[in-house]
């Protein structure tokens, strides 16, 4: 089978009937790491819930494929059996749900009903996931995400990337609020990960957490589109001349472009 | 109409009913003559007879409680008072009549006898027709009979504590039980006796119109520990059925009972049941009570904290879906210094039905170091259903503590989002939070109980997402 390909084309969203996606167009193949990065409130976090499926987020125009198939005609449940992992920014708490048995029923969501997962099978690959991402093996018995300092949370969303598997994944902010040993952990679990099998959105408003994982291409996003593509060079500039660098030099072009 | 029938026994899965199986029943209605037969039927003494004459004098006294739930559907008229099932009492399943038998299989008694109870009471109807003890359980002092039985066998034992924890001036429907009472668990504990395996009963309504009124005694012995476990289910009739029970319990110096129910009745039963125990120095009495079923459920277990150290607990599950009232809650009342109670209520309301905590905790004169802690989580599943929290508390003392905290849920639209991102049907990540939020009270059961009780759940959530 030929790798994963997600293809986002001249998408338009809008939030509350607010247009913040503005014909963003990207395309993601298997083994390719690409970083999305851009100022607070460009539209990096609409685009990760939008690929998901989030009810809140209108698509109002363009399309999102995967392997071909359209991911909008798609609900969130489908499109996550069909391949697509988010890590969240803001990971939800399920009180009374272990963190085992939540991932072990998201394990055979995508396995046919009479097949599910072996306990032994299971048990081994989730500790071994957790070795990975330096999880103290009791993690897996407690309630989902709750209580959960925000390294945990996070290191709990690769945990999850690691056992389900997914053609793409997108990170959303995977790093923010973690201090330097924890986005080391959290991107050595996704550097395990990495596959031509896989395909990785990460997005980020720091150059940090690349510094540990490559990306092969770095995309800016200024004001719901692509303004800038180009190689791991691009994300070493935004980090020594940040963001107004862009405003001065692509803004004008972009808003004299025609529409 | 047969649409509604078949749409609420696809929702039941108990819903069945075996006819009529009865070897006696009594025509509609509560008269004196009623009473009477039900006592001559049963050879009980005239002390009884006399305490049950009493009781409906006061029944028909009481005015209906006008401060809970909707009861205008209930008509006193309409229901049968009695129905005696079999003519005697089975020690073995083979004992019970085939049809009866049967019925219970399909619940599962006998099987979950076999694998993990201590002893079986199984009523149907008005009276127990089936029951059985492990022998050594026997041996060792323990009683566990119905009620009926232990009036004939142990009379001064009965006698003596018979309306002490629940007198039929109590309430409307305590004193309905106390005059047409039948069946129901009596159970002794003798001192320091610890029963580690769970008492069974069952408590299964049979004939249309049935009112069922069983009477459980329980005595726990200074130092004895118990757990005992009540089920119950119902055929789904077009007209309504009324369970109205009494349950007095007594934990003497010492001792610890725990008191388990996962009721099921199906939608056409009215469930008023009055449950209260008394609890003595340094005694635990702990109630863990689920209310999936009925139509109507008005039931506040409640602990008299009497002794020193005394300590009540309430963990409480309440579903409401379609047409279903669960008014439920607890009553603490603190009578002693240094006194602990613990209430913990879940509801969850879905397609239009209602939920209502309905609390009190008391706090009398003198009781310095008591402490209280009430903890009501509702869950709400849509735009029909709602929720009431209503928390009473009498305080006479200040050298207290009090704590109160209510919280109400939906499912949120990031909860789910977040559970289908990974795969999970709307339905199962549904089910999931579901599943989550009663699981401080599922964990409290014992395991068998926890299964059924979650399949229970599962099933009552079926067809939850529109």
């Amino acid at each position: 089978m030929a790798g994963p390909e997600l293809a986002i084309d001249n998408l338009h969203v809008a939030v509350d009937g607010t247009p913040v996606l503005k014909g963003l167009t990207l395309s993601i193949r298997g083994g390719e790491v690409h970083a999305v990065m851009g100022p607070n409130g460009t539209g990096k976090s609409t685009l990760a819930q939008t690929i998901m499926g989030h009810p809140r987020y209108q698509v109002t125009g363009g399309s999102i494929t995967l392997d071909g198939q359209d991911l909008l005609a798609m609900k969130t449940d489908a499109r996550a059996r069909a391949g697509l992992f988010l890590a969240m920014q803001y990971p939800n708490e399920v009180s009374g749900v272990t963190t085992a048995n939540f991932l072990r029923t998201a394990l055979n969501a995508r396995r046919d009903a009479k097949d599910p997962v072996r306990l032994k099978e299971f048990r081994d690959e989730l500790d071994h996931a957790m070795d990975i991402l330096s999880i103290d093996h009791g993690f897996a018995n407690r309630y989902l995400n709750e209580g959960f300092s925000g390294g945990e949370k996070k290191r709990n969303e690769i945990l999850q990337m690691l056992l389900l598997k997914p053609r793409i994944a997108v990170l959303d902010e995977i790093d923010s609020g973690l201090d330097i040993d924890a986005v080391r952990i959290v991107a050595q679990g996704v550097d395990a990960s990495r596959s031509p099998e896989l395909g990785l959105l990460i997005i980020t408003h720091y150059q940090r957490i690349l510094n540990y994982i490559k990306p092969d291409y770095v995309h800016i996003v200024y004001d719901g589109r692509v303004v800038k593509s180009g190689g791991p060079e691009l994300a070493e500039t935004l980090e020594s001349r940040g963001y107004e660098w862009i405003r001065e030099e692509l803004v004008p072009a972009v808003e004299g472009s025609p529409a | 109409m047969a649409t509604r029938q078949q749409l609420v026994s696809e929702e039941y899965e108990y819903g069945f009913n075996d006819g009529d199986v009865g070897v006696l029943k009594f025509q509609k209605g509560l008269t004196r003559q009623v009473v009477e037969e039900i006592s001559r039927i049963k050879q009980e003494p005239a002390w009884m007879l006399d305490f049950r004459l009493h009781a409906l004098d006061i029944f028909l006294k009481k005015p209906m409680p006008k401060w809970g739930a909707d009861l205008s559907a209930l008509d006193f008229e309409k229901i049968v008072y009695y129905v005696k099932p079999s003519d005697r009492q089975g020690k073995t399943w083979d004992e019970v009549p085939q049809q009866i038998k049967d019925t219970f299989e399909r619940l599962g008694i006998p099987e979950a006898e076999r694998k993990f109870l201590a002893g079986v009471s199984a009523q149907y109807d008005s009276e127990v027709v089936y029951h059985n003890i492990h022998k050594d359980l026997e041996e060792q002092g323990i009683i566990f009979t119905d009620t009926d039985t232990a009036l004939r066998e142990y009379p001064d034992l009965v006698r003596e504590y018979f309306g002490t924890v629940i007198p039929s001036e109590d309430n409307k429907f305590a004193a309905l039980n106390t005059a047409v009472w039948s069946g129901g668990s009596f159970v002794y504990l003798p001192k320091g006796v610890h029963c580690n395996i769970p008492l069974q009963a069952y408590f299964r309504i049979n004939s249309e119109n049935m009112g069922q009124f069983e009477r459980t005694l329980i005595i726990a012995d200074e130092g004895s520990f118990g757990h005992y476990v009540e089920g119950c289910t119902a055929p789904t009739y077009n007209s309504e059925s009324l369970h109205s029970a009494v349950v007095e319990i007594l934990v003497k110096e010492g001792a610890r009972m725990r008191y388990t129910t996962v009721q099921n009745w199906a939608s056409n039963v009215f469930n008023l049941v009055t449950k209260r125990a008394i609890a003595e120095k340094n005694a635990t009495m702990e109630w863990v009570d689920g209310n999936i079923g009925s139509k109507v459920t008005m039931k506040y277990p409640s602990v008299y904290l009497v002794g020193e150290g005394a300590r009540g607990m309430v963990l409480s599950i309440a579903v409401a879906g379609k047409g279903q009232h669960q008014d439920t809650g607890s009553k603490m009342y603190h009578y002693a210094p240094h006194t602990t109670s613990t209430i913990l209520s879940k509801s969850i309301s879905k397609h239009g039905g209602k939920t209502t905590y309905r609390g009190l905790v008391h706090m009398a004169k003198g009781v310095e170091g008591a402490k209280s802690n009430v903890k009501c989580d509702t869950l709400i599943l849509d735009e029909e259903s709602n929720s009431d929290t209503i928390p009473y508390t009498e305080v006479s003392d200040s050298r207290v503590e009090m704590e109160h905290e209510a919280t109400v849920t939906k499912v949120s639209e990031e909860q789910l989002f977040y559970l289908m991102s990974r795969g999970l049907s709307e339905e199962d990540a549904t089910r999931m939070v579901v599943m989550g939020f009663i699981e401080p009270f599922t964990r409290e059961l014992p395991m068998e109980f926890a299964v059924e009780m979650n399949r229970l759940i599962k099933f009552e959530m079926e067809g939850a997402i529109g």
